[in-house]
C-alpha cells in the first residue's frame, strides 16, 4: 500500500515539515529528516531548488539558491531519498518546479524517484491540465500526485483537484507566495471549512505558518500543517542544524490538535 | 513551405493556449482564475466595437499611430538593396510596447482592476505602462532588476515622473528575467484587484496571444503602406528577438504570404563566450515564467544568465509562438553581438540620422555585415522597434566616451 493514504488514514494530525534538498549544506539533509521524524513529524516535504522559483518567498529563494551553490541536482536528491530509506520509512514528498525534471527526463525521473522510494510530487508550477500524461505515469509509478488548492479556488473547481489528486491535496492558507504571515482573519477558517465541505481527501495547509499557536489554529482546521520558510529561517542561523529542527519541531508537533 | 504547415501556424495558439508543444500555463493554481478571467475579458472585447474604437482612437491621436514606413535611402544606396524601416521609434514613448500596453490597459478597466504591475528590462516597457497607468489613472508598480535600473536610470527616473514606482529586483541575476519572478510573486497575493501587464509574448497563456494581437498592428500597417508605396510584398522583413513582440507583430500578419523572415537574437560577447542571449540559436526546449518554450538551461534544468549589450534582450527565454516557428522553419533565427550592434547603432545615427535602440541595431547590424545573402536590389523591411535615445549612455560606456 502506499505510504501517504496510510499515514493519513491514521488518527491524529500531522506536522508536515519542508526542508530545500540539501540546504544550509548538502550532507545535512539526511540527519535533517531524521530529527524531524523523532520529533514527531508524521511526513516530510523535500524542496528541489529551481533557480527561478515564483511561487516562493525570499526564504526559499535563498535556501534554493544556497543549495544550488552546493551543487544538488534531481539526480542527488533521489539518491539522498534512497538514503533516508535506509533508515526511515517517513513518506517523502517532492516539491519542485517542473523544469529540472523535464530536463531529466520526465518518465526516468518518475521510474527513478519510485525507485528511490519518493510518495508524493507536487509541482506548483503545473497544474493536472497542462500534463495529464505525467501525473497518470506518476500515479501509475504508485507516486501520490498532490496540487494546491487556494483561497481563490473555487469549490468546483476543489472538488477536481481532489478526485484528480486521489491521496491528498495542499491547501495554500493565503494569497501570496511562502513564507507570507498568516492572516488572523475569519477569512482563513471559513476557508478551511470549504476545503473540507469539497475536497473529498484528507488536506494539508501550509504557507505563512510558524508558531505553536498557527499549528494549533489551522491543524484543528485541517488534517495536517506544513512548515517550510520558519523552519528553513531557523536553520539558516543554527550551528547544529538537525538539533535545531529537532527542538522547533518537537515544539510544534507538541501543539497539534 | 508545404501549405500544411502554414494552416497549422495559423489556428495557433489551441484552446488550451499551446502553440504545438510550446506555451500553456505552467502557474500556481492561484493564478488559473486570473488568467481564465483575462482570456474572457480578451474574448468579450474582441466582440465589442466599442472597445477596438476605443483603442483605435487612443492608437491614432495619443500614441502616434499608422508609424511611418521610411525608405532609408542612404543605406539603400550604401548596400545596395532597397531598405525600408518601420519607424516604431517614433510612436509615443519611443518604442513599439505602448501598442500593446494600450490594449492591457483597456482589458484592466474592463476587468475592473485598480493597480497595474508590470516588469521591465530596457524600461521602454515600464515607460509605456507607466504612461498608460497616469491616462487611466491606475496605480502602477514597474519590477525592474537592479543591473537594468543602473543601465537605464534615465527611463527609471521617466517611470517615476509619470507616477509609478519603481521597485528594485535584486535577485538572481537582477535583470528582466527575476523582474518577471518578482512581479509574478506580486500578482500571486494581489490578483483580485491588480492586471499584470506583461510587456512581451512570454508568460502563461493568454499573455503570448494577446500581446501578439496588440502587436500585430505593425505588420498589418507595414502591409499596407509598402503595397502602396512600392507595390508588392518586400522579399525579407527583419527585426530583433529577445522576448519577440517586435518580431511576432510583424511577422504574424505575413504568415500567409511568400516573404521571408529573419529574427535577430543578441549573441552578447560571442555565441561561444557562454555570454549571450540566443535562446532559439542555442537554447532547449524547458518551462520559465509560466509557459514552455526555449530556454537557455543547463543540463539540470537551471535557468542560465543572458547577457546582452541591450537590456531589452537580455532574457533567457523567448516566446511560445516564435519557438513553434523555429521548429517550422517558417522563420531564421540569426544573431548580432554585442559588438555588431554597436556597429549598427552608429551606422544608422550617421548615414540616416536616425538613433536606433540598441535592441533595434541587432536587427540592422545583420543587414551591415553581410546583406543576409540577398540579391542585388531585394527589398527588406527592418521594424525600427524603439528609439536609442535611453541607449546613449551605454553607448558613451563601450565607446570609451565620458559624459558629464
Amino acid at each position: 500500500m502506499r505510504r501517504i493514504p496510510q499515514v493519513m488514514a491514521a488518527p491524529g494530525k500531522k506536522l508536515v515539515p519542508f526542508f530545500t534538498a540539501g540546504y544550509p549544506q548538502l550532507e545535512s539533509t539526511v540527519p535533517l529528516v531524521l530529527a524531524a521524524e523523532k520529533a514527531g513529524a508524521q511526513l516530510v516535504e523535500l524542496g528541489m531548488p529551481f533557480s527561478d522559483p515564483l511561487a516562493d518567498g525570499p526564504v526559499i529563494q535563498q535556501s534554493s539558491q544556497t543549495a544550488l551553490e552546493n551543487g544538488v541536482t534531481v539526480p542527488w536528491i533521489l539518491k539522498t531519498v534512497a538514503r533516508i530509506r535506509e533508515q526511515s520509512q517517513i513518506p517523502i514528498i517532492l516539491m519542485g518546479y517542473i523544469n529540472p525534471i523535464r530536463r531529466m527526463g520526465a518518465t526516468r525521473f518518475l521510474e527513478e524517484a519510485a525507485g528511490a522510494g519518493v510518495d508524493g510530487l507536487i509541482i506548483p508550477d503545473l497544474p493536472p491540465e497542462e500534463d495529464p500524461v505525467f501525473f497518470e505515469q506518476a500515479r501509475d509509478a504508485g507516486l501520490s500526485t498532490i496540487f494546491l488548492v487556494a483561497p481563490n479556488t473555487g469549490s468546483e473547481r476543489m472538488v477536481h483537484l481532489g478526485r484528480e489528486a486521489g491521496d491528498l491535496l495542499y491547501a495554500v492558507s493565503i494569497m501570496g507566495v511562502t513564507g507570507t504571515a498568516l492572516s488572523a482573519r475569519q477569512d482563513l477558517t471559513d476557508y478551511l471549512k470549504r476545503v473540507r465541505l469539497n475536497a473529498n481527501v484528507p488536506f494539508v495547509v501550509g504557507f505563512g505558518i510558524a508558531t505553536p499557536q498557527d499549528v494549533r489554529r489551522v491543524g484543528s482546521l485541517a488534517d495536517g500543517v506544513v512548515v517550510g520558510s520558519a523552519l528553513l529561517q531557523r536553520l539558516a542561523q543554527a550551528s547544529d542544524p538537525p538539533a535545531e529542527a529537532y527542538t522547533y519541531l518537537h515544539s510544534l508537533a507538541a501543539a497539534l490538535p | 513551405m508545404p501549405s500544411s504547415s502554414k494552416s497549422q501556424v495559423y489556428s495557433q495558439p489551441d484552446e488550451h493556449g499551446h502553440f504545438g508543444v510550446y506555451g500553456g500555463q505552467y502557474v500556481p493554481e492561484t493564478l488559473l482564475p486570473a488568467l481564465g478571467e483575462l482570456e474572457t475579458a480578451y474574448r468579450q472585447a474582441g466582440q465589442d466595437q466599442s472597445y477596438w474604437e476605443e483603442l483605435n482612437r487612443l492608437a491614432v491621436h495619443y500614441a502616434g499611430r499608422p508609424t511611418p514606413l521610411y525608405h532609408a535611402g542612404r543605406i539603400s544606396a550604401q548596400l545596395g538593396l532597397e531598405v525600408y524601416l518601420k519607424r516604431e521609434d517614433l510612436n509615443h514613448t519611443g518604442a513599439h510596447k505602448i501598442n500593446n500596453a494600450l490594449g492591457q490597459v483597456l482589458l484592466a478597466r474592463r476587468m475592473g482592476k485598480s493597480r497595474i504591475i508590470a516588469e521591465t528590462g530596457a524600461g521602454q516597457h515600464g515607460v509605456a505602462v507607466a504612461t498608460v497607468a497616469a491616462l487611466f489613472g491606475l496605480e502602477c508598480v514597474v519590477y525592474m532588476g537592479e543591473e537594468d535600473m543602473r543601465r537605464q536610470a534615465l527611463n527609471v527616473f521617466r517611470m517615476e515622473l509619470l507616477g509609478a514606482q519603481v521597485r528594485p529586483v535584486g535577485s538572481g541575476s537582477r535583470t528582466l528575467k527575476d523582474a518577471i519572478n518578482e512581479a509574478i510573486r506580486d500578482w500571486v497575493a494581489t490578483v483580485e484587484h491588480t492586471h499584470y501587464l506583461i510587456g512581451s509574448v512570454v508568460g502563461p497563456h493568454p499573455y503570448p496571444m494577446l500581446v501578439r494581437d496588440f502587436q500585430a498592428v505593425i505588420g498589418r500597417e507595414v502591409r499596407e503602406q509598402y503595397s502602396k508605396q512600392a507595390g508588392g510584398l518586400p522579399d525579407l522583413l527583419l527585426a530583433c528577438i529577445g522576448g519577440g513582440s517586435n518580431a511576432i507583430g510583424l511577422f504574424h500578419p505575413f504568415l500567409d504570404a511568400d516573404v521571408r523572415m529573419v529574427g535577430v537574437e543578441a549573441a552578447g560577447r560571442g555565441l561561444d563566450s557562454g555570454e549571450h542571449a540566443a535562446t532559439l540559436t542555442r537554447g532547449t526546449p524547458g518551462v520559465l515564467h509560466g509557459s514552455a518554450g526555449y530556454l537557455l538551461q543547463n543540463g539540470d534544468g537551471q535557468v542560465q544568465l543572458p547577457h546582452s549589450i541591450s537590456a531589452g534582450l537580455d532574457y533567457p527565454g523567448v516566446g511560445p509562438e516564435h519557438s513553434l516557428l523555429k521548429d517550422l522553419g517558417r522563420v531564421e533565427y540569426l544573431t548580432a553581438t554585442d559588438e555588431d550592434a554597436l556597429a549598427a547603432f552608429r551606422w544608422l545615427s550617421e548615414l540616416e540620422g536616425i538613433i536606433p535602440a540598441l535592441e533595434a541595431a541587432h536587427a540592422l547590424a545583420l543587414l551591415q555585415q553581410n546583406r543576409l545573402g540577398l540579391a542585388d536590389g531585394s527589398k527588406v523591411l527592418v521594424c525600427l522597434s524603439g528609439r536609442g535615445d535611453k541607449d546613449v549612455q551605454t553607448v558613451a560606456r563601450a565607446l570609451g566616451k565620458e559624459l558629464p
